[in-house]
């Protein structure tokens, strides 16, 4: 199935593609979420601006937008929202769906944190925090790794001294016993989502 | 045979030699002084935390959680699951409530559920959090009745953080200003800072680590707040709202210009010092800036 036949009515998609999407056209355009949000200031366009958008058809302009990436997980826009949008989830599920579109703009450091973490937990079952933490410091490179993890050193050590990092995590770690069945369930798992949300 | 049993989710920060692997010592303890008993749901994994979205989509996280709710319902039936983690504990009834409102994404859990040889049945009540266990199963007064080193003198500001408050929160508590944090401490008999204004600001969550000149603002705000009520350290029930408050704070000062140092503890070393244990079964050797009031209590 093609993407074109989405482009008059990005409402449309949104609703039949992005988690909780069919929450949009709910907004009353208050403004509560966008004044609640932690981060609020360094949204390009605020969650309130992003449903209208939504409902004005800019797909380009929303997916490819870095706004859903600032989203802190704090829930404050959706405890707030008088009409009870799960905005929080609206906000992941088009940073999800742009990122699937590969609209989601180039080095977004959440967007690449996001996928480390993912791809961190889908490898054993649970995190691995220090093969995390040295991904996303070696995302850009060795010698800038190198550099980033100098500038945190002092972080680092203060974990390992109060053993909350172990330098023994690199070697495997900790992880579920059924590891084979944990991603076949999540093979599974992301099949049957893609072909209901058309996702490539 | 113990008062109270419970499917325990401990979740991955909690485990040796990760970043809240104190918290899990301190739980131990202070349920073994509360007569609970926590069964650890087998083979457990990760519960995707928020930031999982970005690689995971709607049905691979639902999955997760899915996952260790079904082995809770084959290995320890009838149990309620109780996390000490917040992200394990929203993110698990988070799951459970888009799955009681959509069949569709409970047929298509189930189907991927049986690769792993599973089936999740829906059996059991929501997941509750290790807070909800202290203030409603036992009881502030209960709680109170077992301490026997009060920690008398000791200012605490209960930082509640997100998302042990929200989207669910704890019944009969509001989301701007939570109350139960502070209850915990006065039934220690520690000091309250209840007019602490930072009490559910959120700590940046993963965003600490990916956009830090964003997100340590929300840090520093929520430590020079408890500066300028008089704290003497901050208390939490969450890992990442810990985490993030204490190990940054140098990075902070850099920042901002401070000089920041203090202690991040969790409700449950207050209790267990309170209840007479260790500093070691606190956990207190796991903080990065030393409790030293909480250890003085423990050592006395």
């Amino acid at each position: 199935m093609s993407i074109e036949k989405y482009t008059r009515s990005f409402l449309k998609e949104v609703e039949e593609r992005v988690e909780e999407g069919h929450w949009v056209k709910m907004c009353m355009q208050c403004g509560v979420c966008a004044g609640s949000c932690p981060l609020g200031p360094h949204w390009e366009h605020t969650p309130q601006k992003i449903f209208m958008m939504i409902r004005a058809g800019k797909r380009e302009e929303v997916l490819s937008s870095d706004s859903m990436w600032m989203c802190t997980s704090c829930y404050q826009c959706i405890v707030r929202c008088p009409r009870k949008l799960p905005i929080t989830h609206i906000m992941h599920g088009l940073a999800y769906l742009a990122k699937r579109e590969g609209l989601a703009p180039k080095n977004q450091p959440t967007a690449q944190f996001g996928q480390l973490f993912w791809d961190n937990l889908t490898k054993t079952g649970r995190v691995n925090e220090l093969k995390l933490s040295l991904g996303m410091y070696f995302k850009d490179g060795f010698s800038q790794g190198i550099k980033n993890a100098m500038a945190m050193q002092s972080v680092g050590l203060g974990m390992m001294k109060a053993k909350r990092l172990s330098p023994m995590e690199i070697m495997g770690g900790h992880g579920v016993k059924d590891k084979s069945g944990f991603q076949a369930m999540l093979k599974k798992a992301r099949e049957l989502e893609d072909s209901r949300r058309k996702l490539a | 045979m113990a008062k109270k049993q419970y499917s325990f989710y401990p979740g991955c920060s909690s485990q040796s030699g990760a970043s809240s692997s104190n918290y899990l010592t301190s739980t131990n303890s202070m349920v073994n002084l509360l007569d609970v008993t926590l069964n650890e749901i087998p083979d457990w994994n990760c519960c995707g935390a928020s930031i999982g979205y970005a690689g995971g989509g709607e049905l691979p996280r639902i999955a997760l959680s899915a996952r260790n709710l079904a082995l809770s319902e084959q290995h320890n039936p009838g149990q309620e699951v109780v996390a000490t983690c917040a992200a394990c504990w929203l993110a698990t009834r988070e799951a459970k409530e888009r799955l009681d409102h959509s069949a569709t994404l409970l047929a298509e859990t189930n189907e991927a559920l049986k690769e792993a040889g599973l089936v999740f049945k829906n059996e059991a009540p929501p997941a509750r959090h290790m807070v909800e266990v202290l203030i409603e199963d036992i009881g502030y007064e209960t709680l109170k009745s077992g301490v026997k080193k009060p920690l008398e003198g000791i200012k605490f500001a209960g930082y509640v953080g997100c998302q042990t408050n929200r989207p669910f929160g704890i019944d009969g508590e509001s989301f701007e200003n939570p109350m139960y944090l502070d209850r915990m401490v006065e039934s220690m008999g520690g000091e309250a800072i209840t007019n602490y204004d930072q009490k559910v600001t959120c700590c940046g969550g993963a965003l600490a680590f990916s956009e830090p000149e964003k997100s340590q603002k929300q840090i520093h705000d929520i430590i020079e707040s408890a500066y300028d009520h008089g704290a003497d350290m901050i208390v939490t029930p969450c890992p990442l709202c810990q985490a993030n408050v204490e190990i940054y704070q140098g990075e902070v000062n850099k920042r901002y210009g401070k000089k920041f140092n203090i202690p991040v503890t969790y409700y449950s070393q207050l209790i267990t010092v309170a209840y007479g244990g260790s500093s070691k079964d606190a956990g207190l050797d796991g903080q990065i800036i030393r409790a030293t009031r909480l250890e003085d209590i423990a050592n006395k």
